[in-house]
């Protein structure tokens, strides 16, 4: 079966892969580039664990076929913290213990950046409906809604 | 052994927990990040039916398929004696696990493993499942327990013969217990109100986010190496060794890090296969499951299905209380039937108590532990006959539990006579909440429950390595599921004196810490924590023993004092205080590396109890539930960590929570799971969730040198009783069952409706 | 004398119901020979059973040296594990 040639840009560098049809966009990053650090934790688009951004948009990689990737953009949990500076959603879900195992971590930071890119001031209900498309079974969600609000309302230049 | 300190630099403290960057940065490695070169993929067949028997089975043709390079069947494992082990809080008959692992005579359950495909792809290994052929002689099934007992069922296991009890034929029921205290038909000759109700909960999976993983390498000498997502390497070690003939000592198990596991990762499924599957190839196998897997073919909890009688005088004191229990296992025996009837009732101090429990196979998976295993099911039930018996009694609900408290001196109905325990606390504290007097809307209503877990001790080795800078390493043999080196760290960091920044926690694989029994039971912060704080005192001492050498004095005359080896009286002479890392940097000289060590086996846990209240409104038009606010009280004993202990009531409140209103296992009528993903087996998501808001009660248990008990299990227990007493006090409608999804509860509001409209 | 407490199932199977009794003996140990010289089987399944013991309130998984005091409450349980 021939593979697929997909030129396509990851974290701001360009990255060449090739790939199956049939292989997800999760496929690739994990088993063919390293990027292991968007989860599969359903490959149906049910638990968010593998989100990335997609040419700006928030999409479940396991749901973008890897040759979709082509010419695009692609921007994951790997990307997130500048050189050795955490990114402030990072930095307070560390501070806030708004993670417990880790394994929906990655993706629930990726999603909850493109909400505050998209919503610098969300109300509490509007974070909880963003990330509803990420299943957390150990928090509760409790300390990620306020780690992610706190986020936003240290952004904006308020003391939280 | 407690109280010597109640002021703490680091215990208590919100740190940063050690393994914290990694995990927000996607750099940690769970069980599925790992890869070896040459590495082949390993796929398992699933059986279709949910009950048959195995006549033949043909895999020539997916040993032919190019890129296939083995192929294991139940052929490859030896069969085994039937011979129990401690597995989570079951107890496993090897007999039983090869079987659960990979069937032989009979496929037991929709998803059951027959045979297993390694092949240099993914793809062609699922090709090659095609072409395993299966000759099938499907049988009649059967998955509800109370169908399960009765006469003419189908029988999953024609040689069960149940324990305590006899039986005249062939049966599903595996085991009776019987729990008694006092003389129940004393107690309810005195009881002035007596009720009588039957309960029922859906088998429920612990959906843990990261499926199970597992990569295994065996060599030519027969040294296997597994890396996977565990509770506890230690028995994956055992349980592989045994399965595949092999010995202990020639495995070495690395423990990824976990993501979620909550009990269901404390048995084995893929080890065994990944291991016999590298030992046939040459090659590493890696093995993950899908998501439909881990729903098919991995552990769910118990459904249950329980009666209770409960009595009690009209001034409130509960004379007695009698019930039967009963809880599917699943395939084979095992269910959490003995700590379901020892929890039911342990937050009460009630003289006549009578329980009975019926451990009953059916055709599902077997089950696995899930947090505080049994006890949810059997506290839903109970918690709800005490809601009703206060209404009944006209008592607020809160006030009858507090009436009859267990406390210090009281007799468990499942035998010890309790010690310091602070479930009094939980409820005074609940009932002096704001939450609790809070005003309520229409079609709003509160619900209160109180839960129990009995907390464990266990095997526990651990290792603080003094390191020459002046900084530690503390090694120990625990899974981190939940922040667990964080407060292994704090409390090293106390005994030693310096910064916890200084403190590296890592969690050793089989062959580089000495054993620890698995993460479960709530025990890593009590149990390994306490062989962390034996084993940074051993470290002490010999710190302190060096200081004297150094000083050339007495090593009794040194002691230990904020990081520093200082004299212990003037007596012993005027020297400036010593450092940890004075020491270390000298301790070349002095005898060499500095290594404390403890090893022990934990006793003496302090049980956990906790109220929570819960405020929720009804949709009288759709049956839909919402949460609106939600408050749990806990003993925790001691918060090492107060981030991570709330975390985990939130995390365990939430559970339940789901378990109470939308989660449970739906089958067709052949016996497949027909919703085996997270869309059709709805887990709560962040929009269905107010804040949970925690309060963190301290009655220190004098067994653990900083008072912990152990937090993780007991959250789970009250939310199922809290959700439907809340529901009750919203609609008047009393739920039975679970999960009270919005069409149960729609038809329960409409037939409650119907007598009014009839008017 | 310790005070011995045994569970209904136990009781039923090697007792003939007796499920609270006296028995002296310093140690788990030695109450294990104790318990098998008087109720045969019993202190077998005590020993090899997955039983946990409560010392006085206190649960001990693998119970075998611990010393009894001489009004000690022992009893007897199914093995405690968790999730």
């Amino acid at each position: 079966m021939a593979k697929h040639h997909v030129t396509t840009t990851i974290n701001g560098e360009p990255v060449e892969f090739l790939c199956s049809t049939r292989q997800t966009l999760l496929d690739v990053l994990r088993d063919e580039l390293n990027l292991t650090g968007s989860k599969e934790g359903c490959a149906s688009g049910d638990c968010g664990a593998c989100s990335v951004m997609l040419d700006g948009r928030l999409v479940c990689s396991c749901l973008v076929l890897g040759a979709e990737a082509e010419g695009k953009s692609v921007e994951t949990i790997e990307g997130m913290a500048e050189g050795d500076r955490l990114h402030p959603l990072q930095q307070n879900f560390l501070e806030d213990a708004a993670l417990q195992c880790g394994i929906c971590t990655p993706g629930f930071l990726v999603a909850a950046k493109a909400l505050l890119e998209r919503n610098p001031d969300p109300t509490e209900t509007e974070v909880r409906y963003w990330l509803a498309g990420n299943l957390c079974r150990c928090t509760g969600y409790d300390k990620i809604i306020r780690a992610v609000m706190r986020t936003a309302a240290e952004v904006r230049g308020e003391a939280s | 052994m407690t109280g010597e300190k109640t002021e703490f630099k680091w215990v208590g403290t919100r740190a940063i927990r050690p393994d914290g960057h990694d995990k927000v940065t996607g750099r940690a490695k769970f069980g599925s990040d790992f890869a070896l070169p040459g590495m082949l993929q390993g796929r398992v067949l699933r059986s279709p039916h949910a009950h048959a028997r195995i006549r033949s089975i043909d895999t020539s043709a997916a040993e032919a398929l190019p890129g296939v390079k083995g192929v294991i069947t139940s052929a490859d494992f030896a069969d085994q004696p039937a011979e129990l082990a401690a597995a989570g809080e079951a107890l496993v008959n090897y007999r039983d696990m090869v079987r659960n692992v990979m069937a032989r005579e009979k496929v037991l359950y929709d998803g059951h493993a027959v045979a297993a495909v390694a092949a240099t792809s993914a793809e062609i290994a699922e090709a090659a499942l095609e072409l395993i052929s299966v000759d099938y002689e499907v049988l009649d099934h059967v998955i509800d327990v109370d169908l399960a007992m009765e006469p003419g069922a189908p029988i999953l296991d024609e040689e069960l013969e149940p324990a305590g009890m006899e039986a005249s034929g062939p049966t599903n029921i595996a085991k009776r217990v019987d729990f008694d205290l006092g003389d129940v038909e004393e107690g309810f000759a005195k009881a002035e109100v007596v009720l009588e109700r039957s309960y029922t909960t859906a088998a429920v999976h612990q959906g843990y986010i990261e499926p199970h993983a597992a990569v295994a390498s065996v060599s030519e000498d027969g040294q296997a190496q597994i890396w996977c997502c565990t509770q506890g390497q230690f028995m994956v070690r055992a349980y592989t060794a045994r399965l595949c003939g092999m010995e202990t000592s020639q495995i070495r198990v690395t423990p990824s890090e976990i993501g979620g596991g909550f009990g269901g990762k404390t048995v084995v499924y893929l080890e065994p296969l990944a291991t016999a599957l590298s030992r046939k190839t040459g090659r590493p196998v890696k093995m993950i499951m899908s998501r439909e897997e881990v729903f098919r073919a991995s552990g769910p909890t118990s459904a249950g299905s329980m009666t209770y009688r409960i009595g009690a005088t009209r001034n409130g004191v509960i004379t007695a209380f009698e019930g039967t229990i009963r809880l599917e296992a699943g395939a084979f025996p095992g269910s959490p039937v003995q700590p379901a009837c020892m929890c039911a009732v342990a937050p009460y101090d009630i003289k006549n108590v009578r329980l009975t429990g019926y451990d009953v196979v059916v055709n599902r998976p077997k089950v696995a532990a899930y947090r505080a295993p049994g006890a949810p099911i059997s506290a839903f039930g109970a918690e709800s006959i005490i809601d009703e018996l206060a209404k009944e009694l006209g008592f607020d609900p809160l006030q009858l539990r507090l009436k009859n408290a267990a406390k210090q001196g009281t007799k468990a109905a499942y035998g010890p006579t309790f010690r310091r325990i602070g479930y009094e606390e939980t409820v005074e504290q609940a009932i002096a909440s704001e939450h609790y007097s809070a005003p309520l809307g229409p079609n709003q209503g509160r619900g209160v429950a109180s839960g129990f877990w009995f907390n464990i001790g266990g095997e526990s080795a651990a290792t603080v390595n003094i390191n020459e800078d002046g900084t530690a390493v503390v090694v120990s043999g625990n899974p981190d599921i939940g922040g667990s080196r964080a407060s292994l760290a704090l409390m090293a960091a106390e005994e030693l004196g310096i910064d916890y920044t200084k403190v590296r926690p890592i969690i050793g694989d089989t062959s580089s810490v000495g054993y620890n029994f698995l993460t479960g039971g709530s025990r890593v912060t009590f149990a390994t924590g306490l062989a962390v704080v034996e084993a940074a005192r051993d470290a002490v001492r010999q710190m302190c023993e060096r200081a004297a050498k150094i000083w050339e004095v007495e090593s009794d005359g040194v002691i230990w004092r904020d990081g520093h080896a200082v004299p212990a009286s003037s007596n012993v002479g005027d020297f400036e205080p010593l450092s940890l890392a004075d020491i270390a940097a000298q301790s070349p000289k002095t005898g060499g590396p500095i290594c404390g060590h403890n090893a022990q086996n934990v006793q003496g846990a302090g049980p956990g109890f906790a109220t929570h209240i819960c405020d929720v409104e009804v949709d009288p038009e759709t049956g839909r539930v919402t949460i609106l606010r939600y408050t749990a009280v806990q003993d925790v004993g001691r918060a090492i960590h107060p981030s991570y202990v709330e975390g985990q009531i939130q995390g365990g409140a939430v559970q339940g929570i789901g378990w109470a209103l939308n989660e449970e296992y739906i089958y067709n009528e052949r016996g497949q799971l027909e919703n085996p993903g997270f869309l059709d087996y709805r887990i709560p998501v962040a929009s269905d969730l107010p804040m949970i808001e925690t309060v963190v009660v301290e009655v220190p248990n004098d067994r653990h040198p900083y008072g912990v008990r152990g937090v993780g299990e007991v959250p789970i227990v009250p939310p199922m009783a809290a959700v439907a007493n809340a529901i009750e006090n919203a609609t008047g409608v009393r739920m039975e069952h679970l999960p009270m999804s919005p069409p149960r509860l729609l038809a329960a509001l409409d037939a409650a409706r119907l007598p009014e409209a009839a008017e | 004398m310790a005070r011995i407490l045994l569970t209904d199932s136990l009781s039923k199977q090697f007792t003939g119901g007796v499920a609270d009794f006296e028995v002296a003996a310093p140690s788990v140990r030695a109450l294990i020979r104790e318990l098998e010289e008087r109720y045969p089987g019993l202190g077998a399944q005590v020993r090899d059973g997955f039983i946990s013991v409560a010392i006085d309130g206190d649960i001990h998984q693998d119970a075998f040296l611990e010393e009894l005091a001489e009004n000690s409450e022992v009893a007897f349980l199914p093995a405690i594990r968790g999730g």
